[in-house]
Formats: C-alpha cells, structure tokens, sequence
C-alpha cells in the first residue's frame, strides 16, 4: 500500500510542472504582456520599465520561469490590482468559505444521490427509479446559477426561509473568526447563534452547487449497482443462502463503490469551478466570487494565482480519490 | 496462395466497411425506437429552427425598446402584445430568447469544432505514430485536464478580452485534450482488431491501414462526445455570459448575460429570471438526451 501511494504521489510532480508551467505562459500571453497584468492597462511607459526591471522581464525567458517557480514556492503571488493587498493573503481569507460551500455541498450530494441511486437501481423500472432518472437528467441540464436564482426567490425572497446572499447577518458584525470556518468558529467560541446563522446562509448556495455532482452520482450509483448486482458472486452469495443485507454490504455496496468514488473525485472539479457561478449569485464571500470580480476587474495577479490555487486542490482532491482505491480495493495496490 | 494480394485487401477491405454500414444503419434504427432520442432530437430541432429563423420567429427586434412602459424597477409582466414581457429596458422578453437561441447555436457549434478538429488531430497524431508523440501530446492533456473546464474557459476569456470569439476559443481549447484522449483511445483498441491486423499482414501500409480503416472505425465515441460537448459549451457559454465575460455590447441578447442582469430586478421581477433558464434548459437538455442515446445505439456491445 505503502508503494502505491509513494508511486501515486511521484505521478503528480509533472502534473504540477505541467501546470506551473500553463499559468506561467499564462500571463505572458496576455497582449501588453506581464506588465499589464501587475499594472493594469493604463500604466505610464516609466512605471511599465520600471516594473519590467524589478520583476526581472528583461531576463530570458527559463530564468523568469525559476524566479517565478521560487516565488510560488514561497506563496508570493504579488498584489491584487483592485485591492492592493497581497493575493495570498486574500486567496487565505476567503478559502475557508469556499471549503464550508464546496463540502456542504457535497456532503449533500453524497448523502442523496448514494441512496437515491442504491434504491432507484434495486426496484429497477419503478416510479423511484424514473424520478431519479429524470431529476438526474435535470440536475445535469440546468445551470447552477439558474438554479441558484430560483432557489433564492422562493426560499430566501418570497418564504423568508433563509438569507438572500452574505455568509453571515448583519448583526453578527461582533462575530469572532478564529479559523474563519464561519460555522465552526460559531462552536468554537461559544457562541451557538453565529454557528446557525452561518449555517443558514450556506444552505441554498450549497443546495444549487450540489444539484450537479447529485445528478452524476445518483446516476452512476445505478448504473454501478445495476451492473454489480448482475454479477456471478452475487448469485452464488445468494445460492449459499446468505442474508440479503450481508450480500448488500459486503458484495454489492462495496464492489459498486470504486466508480462512484471517482465520480465524486471528478465532479469536486465541477463544484470548485462552479463555485465561481454559485458564490457571484448569492454574494458569498468565497475564492469563486473573488475570482469572478477579479475577471471583470481583468486582475491578472488575482486570476493566476486563483486558478493554480483552485486547479492544486482539484489534483491533490483527486490523489486522495486514487489513494482510497487501494483501500477500497486490494487489487488496485499490487498493480 | 489462391487469392492475389490486391484481391485479398479488397476483401478485407469491404467487410470493414460493410460492417461499418453495418453499424451506422444499425444505430439509426434502433435511434428511432428510442424515446430518448426522440425527445432530444426534437428539442435539439426546435432549439436550432428558432436559432435559423429568429428574424422570422420573433415578434420585435431584440433591441427596440417600448419605454413607455417601463418604471424603474417595474416592468409589465406577459401581456397579448408581449407574450414574456418586456426587460428592464423595456425590451421583448420573448424576441430577446429567441435570437438568444443564434447566439447560444454558433458559440456551441464554433467552440465544439475548434475542439473537435485540433483534439481530433492531436489524437490521431498520437494514436498513428505512437512512441514519444504519443507521451507529449498525452502529458499535455492531462494538464490541462487537471484544471476544472470551466476555470480554463474563464482564464482563457480573461486572457482574451470581452468577446463572443474569445468566449468560443475558451470553450474550443478546453475541449481540445477531450477528443484528442477520446480519439486516441479508440484508435489504440481498434489497432489491436483483427481487420486492422489482417490488413497489415497482407501488406497494406500502416498509414493506410491507420486512414482508411483504424480512423473511420474510431469515430463513433467522437461523435457521441460532440453531441455532448454541445450541451456542455451552452452552459459554459451561459456561464461565461454570467461572469460578464460574452460580447461587450449590452444590446446582444445572451442568456447567460440576461440572467446576470435580473439579480438587481429578482423580487419585483422574477420571470425574466426564468425565461433565460428555461431556454438553456431545454437546449441543454437536447443535445445531452441525444448524445446519450446516441452513445447507446453506436455501442458494438449492444448490437444485436
């Protein structure tokens, strides 16, 4: 096991040179150049000479791609144009409200689209199976930010239900953020009240992000327990007179979980990137709405660093899928 | 040897392409037995008639604008004259979807082939010669699959600037490592089977064995993957429109730019929300039905 994970994680270091590479090209393609991107479009030609001598653009170009690698390294993203302030520290600020949204989310995806597809697939043909089939179909077609408008008219405008945007009310300015988890640091300073209110505002943001990651897991949930139960060890479970909870565990749940986890791997791709959508619509203060406002400000630093931020998540999230296939699967180990 | 090596390679060389007639007209008629395909095929027709002949369909000009009408933050909701309403610029609702629909078909069709033809090339590349081309362009697509497609789409927009070509060369180059995987793939199965091996033995070159017979064979996954690429570039393009990243000009009518501009108007106003959704929906919903009973008729394991 040991093996594998050390032969998992060495398959990632081109991937992520693959990448540093990609965002590095990234901003030199950019028509004015790196200059524009650190300057914005309307810098005096002295500035633009003065910048190009300091971040060393003078330089050729495989030397500017080790400074650049450095200055990764050691998290120097430079400085968002619109706000002045270093990129990492407002990548820090709000990663922990994208986490909240993005795990929420998925942990409702999970824990409706698992049983959703488990039961829609065990009574084949029935009205469970059609609903899920077609409200998967649904989930796939609809955009989250369509889906989010809905969601916030009729539960948050017209019922009151919950909050329309924010990820806290506007009494709870006194809140403290140790962790900036808002919903934890609610439990963890005591304070009950902050922990509800927070957990409010994730809700409809968190029931938009999930429709599509519940589409493609309910579906091939199904499919994979449709395909398992039809297997010959499942007969011969059968055959040998064993109970049908212990056939559903150990044979079927188990045997189907392998493209469900990578499903679930795959789609954390679709929910950061639709974060982007989903935290513009409901004003939530997240890396996905900051990205968004740093497209229509053209905030090169910030869209670079947002994207190599969001693109490492996305393949150590992915690793971590890989890695509990050996778990899930001893075959997997000795390949 | 009774049969002369020319005659051999005919032979080998019809059955493929019998079966591959085969195939195709296999897959058409059990495409007509599904009701999925039904459904898909005449929501994708619907979607692309209303496209083609907007100027016909809508009632208005997308542009005109009634404001005799319009109150800051009131608009007359569906009337006799104006079956969707009128938008905050006292535009036709209903006109504005529609020739949404032009906008929505040519970034879809643009981007999807801009990826289909560089991804399929890139593929065939890497299936025909293998060896290290085959690594580079396969390492190259795992990159960029490693960033989120719409994240990629979004960075190459910024790049680009505000505009409907730089939104289909964003969808176009995500989609570019999907069929060059896609396509490399079939090719590699299909280099194994057995026509493509007889052809060999007899003689034929590998590059026509690869053209005429590897290539044409491998195309089935390509074109089910199009069909849902379609679907995909219409919300991306929806979402793009949203972020602000679609033309810069305020009059075209996207529905991805259309939804963005109800959040100001969403509890006074909130069906200039649902019509766009609506439209991507359906569109959406088309082209995905279509595509996958496409993939269920071309699949060979399902032949009878």
């Amino acid at each position: 096991m040991l093996r594998f994970a050390a032969r998992r994680v060495l398959l990632l270091v081109p991937i992520l040179i693959g990448l540093s590479i990609l965002v590095f090209l990234f901003v030199r393609a950019l028509p004015g150049g790196p200059e524009t991107a650190l300057l914005g479009e309307n810098a005096t030609p002295e500035r633009v000479a003065q910048v190009r001598e300091l971040y060393g653009l003078d330089r050729p170009v495989y030397e500017q791609y080790v400074s650049y690698v450095q200055s990764v390294l050691s998290l120097d993203f430079g400085t968002s144009i619109t706000t002045r302030q270093p990129v990492v520290e407002e990548i820090a600020r709000r990663f922990p409200g994208t986490v909240e949204l993005t795990v929420t989310a998925m942990i409702i995806a999970v824990a409706v689209g698992i049983p959703l597809g488990f039961v829609a697939a065990r009574r084949y043909g029935s009205w469970v199976d059609n609903l899920s089939t077609a409200g998967s179909l649904l989930g796939i077609a609809i955009p989250v930010f369509a889906l989010g408008y809905l969601l916030k008219y009729f539960f948050a405008i017209k019922l009151g239900w919950f909050p329309t945007q924010g990820r806290e009310g506007s009494l709870m300015f006194r809140n403290e953020h140790p962790t900036g988890f808002y919903v934890l640091d609610g439990i963890v300073t005591g304070n009950p009240e902050a922990a509800v209110d927070a957990l409010r505002h994730l809700i409809l943001p968190a029931l938009a992000l999930a429709t599509i990651p519940l589409a493609f897991i309910t579906r091939i949930t199904r499919a994979s327990v449709l395909e398992v139960t039809g297997e010959d060890y499942v007969r011969t479970a059968e055959a040998k007179g064993m109970t049908r909870s212990v056939i559903t565990r150990r044979h079927i749940l188990r045997n189907a979980m392998l493209p469900i986890v990578t499903v679930v791997g795959l789609q954390t791709g679709l929910l950061l990137s639709g974060a982007v959508l989903t935290e513009t619509v409901f004003a939530f203060d997240g890396i996905g709405r900051f990205l968004a406002q740093a497209v229509f400000a053209r905030d090169f630093p910030v869209i670079q660093a947002g994207i190599l931020f969001l693109a490492v998540i996305f393949v150590l999230v992915n690793l971590l899928v890989d890695l509990s296939y050996g778990l899930l699967d001893p075959r997997v180990r000795t390949r | 040897m009774s049969l002369s090596g020319a005659e051999a390679q005919e032979t080998v060389l019809t059955q493929s392409e019998e079966a591959r007639g085969g195939l195709v007209r296999d897959a058409f008629r059990r495409l007509r037995r599904s009701p999925q395909a039904i459904v898909g095929a005449t929501l994708v027709l619907l979607f692309v008639l209303v496209a083609v002949f907007a100027p016909l369909l809508a009632p208005y000009s997308p542009t005109a604008q009634d404001l005799s009408q319009v109150r800051p933050g009131q608009f007359p909701g569906p009337s006799a004259e104006h079956l969707l309403g009128l938008d905050q610029l006292g535009r036709d609702e209903l006109s504005r979807i529609i020739y949404g629909a032009r906008y929505s078909l040519i970034i879809g069709v643009v981007s999807v082939t801009i990826g289909a033809t560089v991804g399929m090339a890139l593929g065939l590349l890497a299936g025909a010669f293998g060896g290290w081309v085959d690594g580079l362009v396969m390492r190259a697509a795992d990159i960029m699959l490693a960033v989120p497609s719409l994240l990629l789409a979004i960075g190459i927009a910024a790049l680009l600037g505000r505009s409907i070509t730089s939104v289909m060369i964003a969808i176009g180059v995500v989609n570019i490592p999907v069929f060059a995987r896609l396509l490399r793939g079939a090719m590699l199965s299909q280099r194994e089977s057995d026509y493509a091996l007889a052809s060999r033995s007899l003689g034929v070159t590998k590059g026509r064995v690869v053209l005429k017979h590897v290539f044409p064979n491998s195309l089935a996954p390509v074109i089910v993957q199009a069909t849902l690429a379609l679907a995909t570039a219409i919300t991306e393009a929806a979402g793009l429109a949203f972020l602000g990243l679609g033309s810069p000009d305020p009059s075209i009518p996207e529905w991805g730019r259309m939804l963005a501009e109800t959040n100001a108007y969403l509890a006074s106003e909130p069906l200039l929300a649902l019509w766009p959704g609506l439209a991507i929906v359906i569109s959406v919903l088309g082209f995905y039905l279509l595509g996958e009973a496409l993939r269920e008729a071309l699949d060979p394991k399902l032949r009878r």
